[in-house]
């Protein structure tokens, strides 16, 4: 038996006093950090379980208009949450189209921000990994990279960030509320999970030991309510990761767009933001021709990684209909197939 | 009531009404309670777990095992290795037969595909033996290795599937090329597919002494039996081997695997029984899989649309050790009426382990390749591709010449085709959209198997109380043999189902042949329904002979099994029931034996071959690639159906694949390494439910009496055929763009904007 220490905190200075020990991670649901474990590719010395840390599995709907969601706030729960699915449709969506019920039902809020890259060489022991061991080398470089990155990558990674949730949430300015021994912090998501520059190893600015509490979306991200979507392309209907993903969020008045909001996801390291596009459609008419600059400038920077220059065509394609969806308007409720291609349109006829 | 005629003593008939009937499976409440126990739900007392320690190189050899730490760990009671591996009575690479397979069983340190087992780790707990094979971190001595059809040198093999020549020739294909008004020359890619049913390979084994006991899926009880035997150096008498559930076989579960043998040979190597369950990841090796192809097709037709040639050639690969090449031209010969046919295949041998059966082997992977060329000929034509299929039907076996023993096809397309509202598509591609624009693709393909069967045998007793058993060890694969096959005996009884006791899925049976080339409800079927004439026979000598009997002297005019009853054939008002019989003869029970086996006379006469007709839709986003299949109707014309519930959930299931064949399945393999890059169900897509919006079988009517007594054709691979076909043509359809590399993967789909 892979013998590891076990430890069920009270709480939460508790566990992040346990976490500061080397070789320790926390445990949310495991639905990544178990299948991790199982396949050897990180070996915890302990495992510092968080599932019964009090007060970490509440929405809280917070005075000014913001909302504050718990750390261990099950994917599905946050995802029926009425109140935050009117309000950020386009977060309740995002997550509706990731994993399956069953995985939705026990995921953690704080555990989809950290789950791992999906790099099929990274889950490979056998293959060189500079994320699983610093400085190894990247066997993906020249193998298969259909589905790598094609932002922020470097040469010594090439991974995507898999999260669905991450995208909507940076795109709203999301903040990240931390725990660590010197007490707690808050670092806006945008700014959360690193890119890999020459240490793809280290992956977000968590401290050894430090916590995720919570999550928090600001009072200004719910004025995007009317017009919010996220839209993600995969290779198969569901229960299956995004190839590129998009949310795109308008705040549009007597036809034109006061603000707008574009992230991107499967394409980089972590959940990306636009902010260059977004300020191009400031005060444009909600256009095609708009949307279609404004993907242009979301991808300018791209570059393939390898075998995947697919993806910065197709990501173009992506913000651009996802900025036509969302300034068609947010749907009543969520769709049956969230954030799909083939998720009925009632009356829009969008790929004329 | 369906009469059935009898082979043997058509003096007697057999009337029942359980074939036929949509019966749900029997063991359905079992699996729906978790009561049923599969091979691996077996604890025997004492019981011990063993773990595959796998390579992680595709070629070369094993230089180090750290024996000492993984010895060391807590729990661990022995690591079995090429150097302490009981000794086999037979080498594992002998190829005695072509049905016979060379296995990767710890003979030596040599390595030559990726996952290869290299050790087992035996301990008290899996958790102990998990992290026991963890803790060998093996060292090698790597070679380069060869994979892709590009790797190697190509040769023609020495045969293909089970010993079908690698070429065949009828006519001049070059001529008939040359005289064609239209022509197509197009090459088509499959990808290597890996055998995945849920229920991985398992296997619990107990020794006890020199005599064995075995909980292990099996789709092949009989040939298992032989194997272990062989490899044990014991009599099949005393090994005992149970599989009476299967969570998915395919083919995969044929023979017993590598893996399989090595649980047995830890079983010897500890003295303790021994449980040994392959992880999802493993079984991305050394269980077998469909092999990648590359295949040509060269078409031409005359300016009516008449095919004047088809030339379809093969690429594919097999291991470096051993022989199976996927037949995948071969499905040329039925379908199409040419005057010039040739299929040839080559090959190449690459370091991965050797492909093997996948559910319609051949068939499949040459299908969708068969298909689409026809879609792209009628094409070239300017035809509908029914017209043109219809065009071309082929009234006798094209390769042979030979007359169908029945051939329902055009039934198949006409009610597809009326179901589906085909006469409503537009010849031209990218013509319809549907409301929210997504692009809308119509295409089609020709489903075909052939009808085979395999030697089985069946006992049946009837007792004075009335009642029968029938016994064959037969497999239930989930696709409900067991439920099938009972109304066969049922009916081959005369008896009532719940009269009847069914048993199978045990080697102490007789064999009921392999489950395997849809041949398995004719097989034992067969089987069953010839043990029950013999046994209604030897009834109606006891009543017919004995003078006590209101039966007595009707031997010449025959009698009629029906309910329990024997009635006298010219006047039904004479009647005695089974009990009554044995009860007169002083018998507590009455046996009787059948046989089965295809009938050479009829054989050689006839071609016999299920056919299909598959019809799909697609819709396909314009912009972004993403591909649905989002309405299927197929209708296959497969003799006599016995369960028409447990039919159409074959032709669902095969239906299925076809939609993963044509948008989903295949193995990723890293060409520097070897290694399977997507050995696990998250990766590794099939289709989800929201794959299968829709999905219609129309059971084709359909009377052979050739094939079989009973009239049966197999319906469990052939709704993969056609299907597969179908999708692609609807994606070319759909779209303009002829995507020839399946699966389609959107990124083919997306071409820069200009
Ligand atoms: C088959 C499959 C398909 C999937 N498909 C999708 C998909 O389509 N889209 C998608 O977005 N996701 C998908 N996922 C990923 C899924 O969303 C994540 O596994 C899940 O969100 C992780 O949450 P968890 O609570 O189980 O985290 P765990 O597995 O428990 O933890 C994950 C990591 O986060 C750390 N961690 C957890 N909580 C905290 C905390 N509060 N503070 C600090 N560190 C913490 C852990 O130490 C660990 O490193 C899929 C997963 C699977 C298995
Ligand atoms: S891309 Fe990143 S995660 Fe993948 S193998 Fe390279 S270093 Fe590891």
């Amino acid at each position: 038996m892979n013998i590891f220490d076990y430890l069920r905190p009270a709480t939460v200075s508790e566990a992040v006093a346990a976490a500061s020990e080397p070789g320790s991670a926390y445990l949310a649901a495991g639905t990544n950090l178990l299948d991790l474990m199982k396949g050897g590719i990180t070996r915890p010395r302990r495992l510092i379980d968080i599932n019964h840390l009090p007060g970490l599995d509440r929405i809280e709907h917070l005075p000014g208009g913001g909302v504050r969601i718990g750390a261990l706030v099950r994917n599905s729960d946050l995802a029926h949450d009425s109140d935050l699915t009117r309000r950020f449709p386009a977060v309740a969506e995002a997550i509706l189209s990731g994993a399956s019920a069953q995985l939705r039902n026990a995921a953690t809020v704080g555990g989809n921000l950290l789950q791992r890259t999906r790099c099929s060489y990274f889950y490979d022991v056998a293959s060189a990994c500079n994320k699983r061991e610093a400085g190894a080398g990247c066997e993906a470089r020249g193998g298969d990279t259909r589905l790598h990155a094609v932002l922020g990558w470097s040469e010594s990674c090439i991974a995507t960030h898999p999260s669905d949730f991450c995208v909507p949430l940076v795109a709203f300015d999301a903040v990240v509320e931390i725990e660590g021994a010197t007490g707690r912090r808050e670092v806006p998501l945008e700014s959360f999970h690193r890119l890999p520059g020459d240490a793809p190893e280290r992956e977000s600015v968590l401290e050894p030991g430090e916590l995720i509490v919570s999550v928090r979306l600001p009072a200004e991200a719910a004025a995007f309510s009317a017009h919010a979507r996220y839209l993600k392309v995969r290779e198969r209907t569901s229960y299956a990761f995004a190839v590129v993903s998009a949310a795109a969020a308008l705040r549009i008045e007597e036809a034109t767009i006061l603000e707008a909001r574009i992230a991107l996801g499967g394409v980089a390291l972590k959940p990306w933001r636009t902010r260059t596009a977004e300020e191009m459609l400031a005060g444009a008419r909600p256009d095609l021709a708009a949307f279609r600059r404004a993907a242009e400038a979301a991808l300018a920077d791209a570059k393939p990684s390898g075998d995947n220059a697919f993806k910065i065509e197709l990501a173009r394609r992506i913000v651009t209909r996802a900025l036509v969806l969302a300034a068609a308007g947010t749907p009543e409720r969520v769709p049956a197939l969230p954030a799909s291609p083939f998720a009925p349109v009632p009356g829009v006829l969008l790929h004329a | 009531m369906p009469e059935i005629v009898l082979t043997q003593a058509s003096a007697h008939l057999r009337h029942g009404s359980n074939i036929g009937q949509p019966l749900t499976r029997r063991d359905g409440v079992l699996k729906v309670t978790g009561a049923a126990r599969f091979a691996a739900d077996n604890h025997p007392p004492g019981m011990l777990y063993a773990v595959l320690a796998v390579s992680s190189i595709a070629r070369g050899r094993v230089t180090f095992l750290d024996l000492q730490a993984a010895k060391a760990h807590p729990g661990v009671v022995e690591v079995m290795t090429p150097a302490n591996k009981p000794l086999l009575a037979e080498d594992p690479d002998a190829k005695t037969n072509p049905f016979i397979f060379r296995l990767d069983v710890l003979q030596n340190d040599h390595v030559r595909y990726a996952n290869q087992p290299i050790a087992v780790v035996i301990a008290e707990t899996l958790e102990a033996a998990t992290e026991g094979a963890t803790l060998l971190f093996p060292r090698y001595e790597t070679e380069a290795v060869r994979i892709g059809l590009e790797a190697g040198e190509s040769f023609i093999p020495p045969g293909v599937g089970i010993g079908n020549p690698a070429e065949t020739h009828q006519g001049d294909v070059e001529a008939g090329l040359a005289v064609a008004s239209r022509r197509i020359d197009a090459t088509y890619e499959t990808a290597a597919q890996y055998h995945n049913a849920m229920e991985p390979h398992a296997i619990v084994a107990a020794w006890d002494g020199d005599s064995l006991s075995i909980d292990m899926p099996s789709q092949g009880l009989a040939m298992a039996l032989g194997r272990v035997a062989g490899l044990f150096g014991i009599p099949p008498e005393s090994i005992h081997i149970r599989s009476p559930f299967l969570g998915g076989g395919f083919g995969s579960k044929g023979l017993i695997s590598g893996p399989q043998v090595l649980g047995i040979m830890a079983a010897r190597l500890v003295g303790r029984p021994v449980k040994l369950v392959l992880r999802r990841e493993q079984m991305f090796g050394p269980v077998g899989h469909r092999a990648p192809t590359r295949q040509t097709v060269r078409m031409g037709s005359d300016s009516d649309g008449a095919l004047t040639a088809i030339d379809h050639h093969t690429k594919t690969a097999s291991s470096t050790f051993d022989d199976f090449f996927e037949p995948a031209s071969d499905i040329s010969h039925t379908l199409y009426a040419s005057p010039a046919i040739s299929t040839s295949h080559e090959a190449v041998r690459l370091d991965t382990g050797t492909p093997l059966f996948m559910r319609a082997p051949g068939e499949a992977t040459g299908s969708i390749a068969l298909e689409s060329a026809i879609d792209e000929m009628a094409e070239a034509c300017g035809m509908d591709p029914l017209a043109f299929r219809l065009k071309n039907y082929a009234e006798v076996e094209p390769i042979s010449g030979k007359p169908f023993s029945s051939k329902a096809l055009r039934d198949c397309y006409a009610q597809g085709a009326e179901r589906f509202g085909w006469a409503r598509r537009p010849l031209a591609s990218r013509q319809m959209r549907d409301d929210a624009g997504l692009l809308v693709g119509w295409g089609m393909g020709t489903a075909t198997f052939p009808a085979l069967m395999f030697q089985g045998q069946a006992r049946a007793v009837v007792r004075n109380d009335g009642t029968g058993i029938v016994e064959t060890g037969a497999h239930d694969m989930g696709q409900g043999a067991s439920t099938a096959l009972a109304q066969i005996a049922a009916d081959g009884l005369g008896l009532d189902l719940d009269q009847v006791e069914f048993r199978s899925g045990t080697s102490d049976l007789p064999d009921a042949g392999i489950a395997g080339g849809s041949s398995h409800t004719a097989t034992a079927g067969m089987a069953i329904h010839s043990a029950g004439a013999d046994v209604i026979a030897r009834l109606a000598d006891l009543a017919t002979g004995d003078e006590r009997s209101p039966l007595f002297g009707a031997g010449n005019a025959g009698v009629i099994a029906r309910r329990g009853r024997l009635f006298r054939r010219d006047d039904e008002s004479r009647s005695e029931s089974y009990a009554e019989i044995l009860a007169r003869a002083g018998l507590a029970e009455i046996e009787g034996r059948g046989n089965s086996a295809a009938d050479p006379a009829a054989q050689s006469s006839y071609a016999m071959h299920a056919h299909g007709a598959v019809f799909a839709e697609v819709k396909i986003d314009p912009e972004l690639g993403q591909i649905r299949a989002t309405r299927l109707v197929g209708a296959f014309a497969a003799g006599r159906v016995i369960n028409p519930r447990l039919v159409r959930s074959q032709y669902y299931g095969g239906m299925i694949w076809g939609i993963s064949f044509a948008l989903h399945e295949h193995a990723v393999m890293d060409p520097r390494s070897g290694r399977p890059m997507n050995p696990n169900l998250g990766e590794y897509h099939v289709p989800v439910n929201a794959d299968v919006p829709s999905l219609e079988a129309i059971l084709v009517e359909e009377h052979d009496s050739y094939v079989n007594a009973l009239g049966i054709k197999g319906v469990g691979e052939i709704g993969i055929t056609g299907t597969a076909g179908a999708v692609a043509n609807a994606v070319w359809h759909a779209t303009g763009i002829r995507i020839r590399q399946f699966p389609i993967t959107l990124d083919r789909l997306i071409e820069p904007t200009p």
